[in-house]
C-alpha cells in the first residue's frame, strides 16, 4: 500500500538537516508552503539555501526565516518585495548571497532536473551581465547560453487537494512553481489544504502525478 | 515641458495591440495598458506567473489573493481564461507565442538594447524577473517609459549605461513626448505630443532624432487623462 500523507511536521522534515537546499513554491505569497517553511524554522534548521522566485513576501515563511537568519543563500529571480525589507537589509550588509536568474530560466533549470535533462541553451540573458561566464553557442545564427539545471534535496511545494499517492491539484495562479519544483527536488513535500480519499480527484484535473510527490500533509 | 499623462500614454499602446493578439504587460506603468484596449476587439493577456485572459481588479471584498498579477496584485479571470504552472508560462513567452509585450525602461539604445533591471547602485538587491525571457520571447517589445528620469536625464540614449536587459529587442518606444520606432539602429519619431516643438524634444534625447516625413501629433483620447 502506498500511503505518503503524514499527519506532524517531524513526520514531513524527516531527513531534513542544517546546510540543505530547499526548493520553495509560490510566486509572492501565492503557492507558497508557509507552513513547511516554519515548521523547519521551529526545528532549528539553518544555513539553508533556498531556490525561490522570491525570496519572501509579507511576514510569514521565507521572511521569518530570513529574519532569524536561517538562510545563507538565495536563487531567485526577483528577491526585492514591497513588503518585506528583510531581504534589503541583510542584502546591504553582506549576510546573504543572492543568484539572479532570469525567471524563465529558473523554472526551466527546475524542470530540466526534474527531466533528466542535463541543461539547456536559451537566448535569455544573451549579451547581459546574467551571461557572463557561461558557456554560449551560435544556433541557426542566432546566440544562446548553456544553463544547468538546477535540483534540491528538499522541494517544498503548496497544494489545493491531494490523494495518498500524493496526486495534486492546485488553486488558480497558485501553481506557478509547484509542478516544476515537485519533481526536482530529492524529496518533495506537499502541503495541501485537504487530503482526499483515492479517486477522488478527477484524473482529468490532477496536475502533479504522485510518482513526484513523497510526503503530502493536509494543514487548515 | 508637458507631455502626455501615463493614462494617456497607456491608451496609446492600447491602439497598437490588434484584435487576437496576445499580450503581456510589465509590473507597473505597463498594467495600465489594459485599462484601454479597445472593446471592439479580443485581446488576451498573459501574466507571466500562470495565467492567460487575464481580467480587470476584483471589486473590494472579492479578492482572491491566490488569483495575482505579476506585480502580484489581486485580478480576476475572463471567459475563456486558462491556468498552467511557470514552466509552460515561460514556454509560451520564449517559444515565440507572446505577440506583444509591453515593458518600463530605465534606458532605451537607438539599436533597440533594452536596461530596466538592475542601476549601477549596487547597495539595493537587484531583480530581474521574467524581463530578460520577455525581452528576447516576444515578437514585439514595445516600451512606456517617462521620456527623461526625474532629475531631467535622457532615457533615450544613444548605448545604455546600465546593466542590459536584451540586445537590439525594442521595436517601439512610447513616452510622454513621442511614439519613436527603432529602425536600423535609429530612433525615428513617428508622432510628437501637442506643443512639444522638434528642438525641445531632441534636447531631451540622448542620441539623434530623425523624424518620419508623416510625423504627426499623438492621439489622445477625450477621456484619457482625467
Amino acid at each position: 500500500m502506498i500511503n505518503k500523507q503524514v499527519h506532524d511536521f517531524d513526520s514531513a522534515l524527516a531527513g531534513l538537516a542544517d546546510g540543505a537546499t530547499i526548493m520553495v513554491s509560490g510566486f509572492g505569497a501565492a503557492g507558497a508552503p508557509h507552513d513547511l517553511l516554519e515548521a523547519a524554522l521551529d526545528r532549528g534548521i539553518r544555513d539553508l539555501t533556498i531556490i525561490s522566485n522570491n525570496a519572501g513576501e509579507g511576514d510569514r515563511g521565507l521572511v521569518r526565516l530570513m529574519t532569524e537568519r536561517r538562510i545563507r543563500k538565495v536563487v531567485c529571480s526577483f528577491p526585492n518585495s514591497s513588503n518585506a525589507e528583510i531581504v534589503k537589509e541583510l542584502y546591504s550588509a553582506g549576510k546573504l548571497e543572492l543568484e539572479i536568474v532570469p525567471q524563465g530560466t529558473l523554472s526551466e533549470r527546475i524542470r530540466a532536473a526534474g527531466a533528466g535533462i542535463g541543461g539547456f541553451y536559451t537566448r535569455t540573458s544573451v549579451g547581459t551581465p546574467l551571461a557572463e561566464g557561461k558557456e554560449s553557442r551560435i544556433l541557426d545564427g542566432e546566440e544562446y547560453v548553456f544553463e544547468k539545471p538546477l535540483r534540491a534535496d528538499f522541494a517544498f511545494v503548496k497544494g489545493r487537494l491531494a490523494d495518498r499517492w500524493g496526486n495534486l491539484t492546485y488553486n488558480k495562479s497558485a501553481r506557478n512553481f509547484g509542478p516544476s519544483m515537485a519533481m526536482a527536488g530529492d524529496i518533495t513535500v506537499a502541503q495541501v489544504d485537504e487530503v482526499v480519499e483515492i479517486g477522488d480527484i478527477d484524473p482529468e484535473q490532477v496536475i502533479t502525478p504522485g510518482i513526484f510527490v513523497d510526503r503530502v500533509i493536509a494543514v487548515r | 515641458m508637458t507631455g502626455l499623462t501615463r493614462p494617456q500614454i497607456a491608451w496609446r499602446i492600447a491602439q497598437d495591440i490588434p484584435d487576437g493578439a496576445y499580450v503581456n504587460l510589465g509590473i507597473g506603468a505597463p498594467e495600465l495598458v489594459a485599462n484601454f484596449l479597445p472593446e471592439d476587439r479580443e485581446i488576451v493577456i498573459h501574466s507571466e506567473n500562470g495565467i492567460l485572459g487575464m481580467g480587470p481588479t476584483p471589486p473590494e471584498g472579492e479578492e482572491d489573493f491566490d488569483l495575482i498579477n505579476a506585480g502580484k496584485k489581486p485580478v480576476t479571470l475572463l471567459p475563456g481564461g486558462a491556468y498552467f504552472h511557470h514552466t509552460d508560462s515561460f514556454a509560451m513567452i520564449r517559444g515565440g507565442h507572446i505577440d506583444f509585450c509591453v515593458l518600463g525602461a530605465f534606458q532605451v539604445a537607438q539599436n533597440g538594447d533594452l536596461a530596466n533591471w538592475a542601476t549601477l547602485d549596487n547597495s539595493r538587491p537587484p531583480g530581474v524577473g521574467g524581463a530578460m525571457d520577455l525581452a528576447v520571447g516576444a515578437d514585439r517589445v514595445l516600451v512606456m517609459t517617462d521620456h527623461c528620469t526625474r532629475d531631467g536625464a535622457p532615457k533615450l540614449l544613444d548605448r545604455c549605461t546600465y546593466p542590459l536587459t536584451g540586445l537590439g529587442v525594442v521595436t517601439r518606444v512610447y513616452t510622454d513626448l513621442a511614439v519613436i520606432d527603432i529602425e536600423n539602429d535609429r530612433f525615428v519619431v513617428r508622432e510628437v505630443a501637442a506643443g512639444i516643438d522638434r528642438d525641445a524634444l531632441q534636447a531631451a534625447t540622448g542620441a539623434e532624432l530623425h523624424f518620419a516625413e508623416d510625423c504627426r501629433a499623438i492621439e489622445t483620447a477625450p477621456a484619457a487623462g482625467t
